[in-house]
């Protein structure tokens, strides 16, 4: 594993709201290809530290290297420069545009053609946007108005633009709230899929514990703004820390029951 | 020394009746969401009735009664119009708001001039504040100290009204939170009408109380909103405080301008407005607003480019129209280049509105900017029409990128009340700079040259120029920009996460949208040989608006349309009505209320039902078949 460079690197990050520390000391770091998740009951830090991560919100201190920058004060737009792709707990979508236009847009973003007043949008990267399209199995709804898309749908159209700027760093917010749990299991497996394939780095919170404990290869634990444990899902499992914050959630740890049951 | 301070508390008089007016806006604001346009409407009706009524009843019963029965009269008619107008708009988007309020402004204008006439009506002094206070040997009015005195007192009042009533309790929750306050079983309707019925009670006892100071006219209300909607963009909409603090900041701004910018002491006020947008985009005392609502927002129909049927259809119409002067004459042909002035123009404000979702209300400025541009190029530096026509709308431009860059910083009302306030300031100075722009008696002799002087020869220039105009803002839609101005505009924490910087795009779409209307500013100057104050004024502003509104907010360029029909019909209007502004606000009302889609939209709204109803059994079946 030594090989593998690492992405993301936060050390000591904390921020504060008034007396209330929401993260204290946050250190982990993400290697390309890696699925980490974060979890933590409501409260814990997740938001604000996803947050800080992606440029919405500025630490109190710490530092956070990405890709080899330091990331700290630098807006959302910068950091996605930097090849890092984002999806939004409550998908953020361009309504009025079609599928495909939604992609079209990212693509435009990337190749730097915004202030372009005169070219054609709609042939503009028409292939590379189809094919995003594809990888997340949105093909053939290319042509349909974004407005009209059923929520499922959505949160892939929105995997596929958060894969136009080619990142290596992919940062997930909830990916499967409010979806069905087959739509959750569905939307998980392609992302995985996707990320062992290019070698991209996720990082997601999640409040399913059965997606984390199926899909996360390292699971970070926030609770009261403080990391208490991190490791493999077994590792994690095994804590008794962990199990002592989570078992009033009537949490099912055992992913491997449901895998057996369910899919 | 004295001076000053004198000058200081005439300030401070100054600042009761905006205070008073700005926290009824305010108040109104933080619980309905709505900014009421007509609330200098409702000031105005205040000072008449209080006028007629303190000449009524005689004493100092009579007079202070008539002040207060004066607030609480037209207090009911702001629960009428409440009840009648506002209810069926809470949920409509904010732009619709702002027009059918002032709609309702323009047919209180015509409606006090019909009732009191159109002079200027001097009131009775107050009883027991008749005289002046000598102060070091400066004179102050004794009814300016009792205004002075009134404020805090106003200000006290409603804070105890607000933290120790129910009602108080129920207004604040609604203010934070108004879902909420449903869901616990209020019932929101009187809540938000008795709100309504305060904000109102507020604006017209401040315009009750101005009768002792100053004349009562029929255009009082256009001069006190514009002051308001600076007062609230400072303090922050939806705080009495904020509003209290940045009236008496604005009243001295203007107090002490008037020493150091004589002519154009405005400016002083719009640095201060600059400076506190910059550190506090949503004022000294706001919060920053939730995700504000998008303007368009009725439908979600994906534009297209046309199509070669649609594009031979436009061509024939454009032929149409280009042989005109074979058939009309000179009249109609000067209608027709107005016409076509007014497409620019429109078409520049809807690309401003309908792709960047950017509602402004003072898209005239830059109209007007374009117009004196050429005025100053042609009549003082004598330069050839053709060089004048291209350079002036420059001014437009420069006018665009200075104030845009401000403007674009918020958005939803607060962008309408600010661009709107940019554009009076800068009307302001249009009228008040003499020396330069010649005030109210405009620059005349703005005559165009003699290839372009007949009546058919200026009509096809313009037609030129429009057609050109259109076309250009048709290609910037559909480019990659017009695509990073829509995702702006769509969801901006989506265009952000994609790496566009909203602001700059935006900044260049109001820059853009300016420099057209300069454009059709500078043709209009050579059209009537002139320039005046008026094309720079909110009625031209809120002209464009309503085209925009006509033609569909949503289309591509349905503005086109909408200046066509309602060019032709204002012009008809003022030739066959007297109470023209009475018929054109209600004509706003109806069509916001009834008809919001406007004519393309409608159009496009009855095609697309037809296409989706054929189209309906095809798509099912290729849905069910991705699926699986």
């Amino acid at each position: 594993m030594s090989m593998v460079p690492t992405l993301l690197s936060v050390e000591n990050l904390s921020k504060s709201y008034g007396g209330v520390h929401a993260v204290r000391s946050v250190s982990f770091q993400l290697r390309a290809g890696e699925i980490l998740a974060l979890i933590g009951p409501n409260g814990a830090g997740k938001s604000t530290c996803f947050d800080m991560l992606n440029g919405q919100n500025v630490p109190d201190s710490g530092r956070i290297n990405l890709l080899g920058e330091d990331t700290v004060g630098r807006k959302p737009r910068a950091i996605w420069r930097l090849g890092v792709g984002r999806t939004f707990q409550i998908t953020a979508t361009f309504p009025t545009m079609t599928v495909r236009e939604n992609v079209q847009v990212a693509l435009v973003s990337y190749g730097r053609q915004l202030f372009n007043l005169w070219g054609s949008t709609g042939n503009y990267a028409r292939e590379e946007a189809g094919r995003l399209l594809d990888l997340v199995g949105m093909g053939a709804y290319a042509g349909r108005p974004c407005g009209e898309l059923a929520y499922g749908d959505l949160k892939r159209l929105e995997l596929a633009v958060a894969l136009a700027n080619q990142p290596r760093l992919l940062l997930m917010d909830e990916p499967t709230a409010g979806m069905a749990p087959r739509e959750r299991i569905e939307l998980m497996r392609l992302t995985t899929r996707i990320a062992r394939e290019k070698s991209i780095g996720v990082l997601f919170t999640e409040h399913d514990m059965d997606v984390v404990f199926e899909h996360a290869d390292r699971i970070l634990v926030l609770n009261r703004g403080s990391l208490i444990a991190e490791g493999s899902p077994e590792e994690v499992r095994g804590n008794p820390q962990v199990r002592a914050i989570y078992l009033g959630e009537g949490l099912v740890y055992d992913a491997r029951h449901r895998e057996g049951a369910g899919a | 020394m004295a001076f000053y301070f004198v000058q200081f508390l005439t300030g401070l008089a100054s600042a009761a009746s905006l205070f008073l007016v700005a926290s009824g806006l305010s108040i109104i604001f933080g619980v309905t969401r709505i900014v009421n346009f007509a609330h200098g409407a409702f000031y105005m009706l205040g000072a008449y009735v209080a006028f007629t009524l303190t000449e009524r009843f005689s004493g100092a019963l009579g007079f202070w009664g008539g002040i207060v029965v004066a607030a609480l009269v037209v207090a009911v008619i702001g629960v009428l119009v409440e009840m009648v107008l506002l209810r069926r708009i809470y949920h409509a988007p904010e732009l619709f708001q702002l027009l059918a309020t002032f709609g309702l402004t323009l047919m209180v204008q015509d409606i006090v001039v019909l009732i009191w006439g159109p002079d200027d009506l001097l009131g009775r002094r107050a009883p027991g504040f008749r005289g002046a206070v000598d102060f070091f040997g400066q004179k102050i009015p004794s009814y300016d100290l009792f205004l002075i005195a009134l404020s805090p007192i106003v200000l006290g009042a409603l804070w105890l009204l607000f933290q120790r009533t129910r009602w108080g309790v129920l207004v604040r929750a609604a203010t934070q939170d108004r879902d909420m306050v449903a869901a616990l079983g209020v019932n929101q309707k009187w809540l938000f009408t008795s709100v309504f019925a305060l904000g109102v009670f507020l604006a017209a006892l401040g315009g009750a109380l101005q009768i002792p100071r100053d004349a009562v006219h029929h255009a009082l209300d256009l001069r006190i909103i514009v002051e308001v909607f600076v007062v609230v963009v400072i303090g922050g909409l939806g705080s009495i405080i904020g509003a209290f603090v940045a009236a008496v900041l604005v009243s001295e701004l203007n107090a002490f301008g008037i020493l150091i910018f004589p002519k154009i002491s405005i400016i002083l006020v719009f640095l201060v407005m600059a400076v506190v947008l910059i550190v506090r985009p949503w004022g000294l005392f706001g919060r920053p607003e939730a995700a504000a609502r998008r303007t368009p927002g009725l439908t979600v129909t994906p534009w297209r480019p046309l199509t070669a049927n649609e594009r031979l259809l436009s061509a024939g119409a454009l032929v149409v129209a280009a042989m005109l002067p074979l058939v009309a004459g000179n009249y109609a042909l000067t209608v027709g280049s107005e016409i076509a002035i007014f497409v620019i123009f429109a078409a520049s404000l809807h690309f401003l509105m309908s792709v960047g979702g950017l509602a402004s209300f003072g898209h005239a400025a830059y109209f007007g900017l374009g117009a004196y541009g050429v005025a100053f190029l042609a009549k003082a530096a004598g330069l050839p029409m053709i060089v004048s026509l291209l350079l002036g709308p420059l001014l437009g431009l420069l006018g665009a990128a200075v104030f845009g860059f401000f403007a674009v910083q918020l958005s939803g009302v607060y962008f309408a009340m600010l661009t709107l306030a940019f554009a009076q300031i800068v009307w302001s100075i249009a009228f008040q700079w003499v020396a330069v722009t010649g005030g109210d008696n405009g620059i005349l002799g703005v005559w165009p040259e003699k290839w372009a002087a007949s009546p058919a020869n200026f009509y096809w220039l313009s037609l030129g120029i429009a057609t050109a105009a259109v076309a250009l803002l048709r290609v910037i839609v559909f480019s990659p920009f017009g695509y990073a101005l829509r995702a702006t505009r769509d969801s901006p924490l989506r265009s952000e996460a994609i790496g566009i910087d909203g602001k700059r795009v935006q900044w260049t779409a109001f820059v853009i949208a300016g420099t057209l209307a300069g454009f059709a500013g500078a043709l209009f100057a050579y059209l009537k040989g002139s320039v005046f104050p008026d094309s720079l004024g909110i009625s031209l502003s809120v002209d464009a608006l309503v085209m925009v509104l006509l033609g569909g907010v949503e289309t591509v360029s349905g503005a086109v349309i909408g200046a066509i029909v309602f060019k032709a019909a204002s012009i008809w209007l003022v030739s066959q009505t007297d109470l023209s502004k009475l018929v054109m606000g209600g004509f706003i009302v109806l069509i916001v209320v009834a008809f919001p889609k406007g004519i393309v939209g409608t159009l496009e709204a009855i095609r697309n039902r037809r296409r989706s109803a054929a189209a309906k059994p095809v798509s099912l079946n290729s849905r069910v078949e991705t699926a699986e």
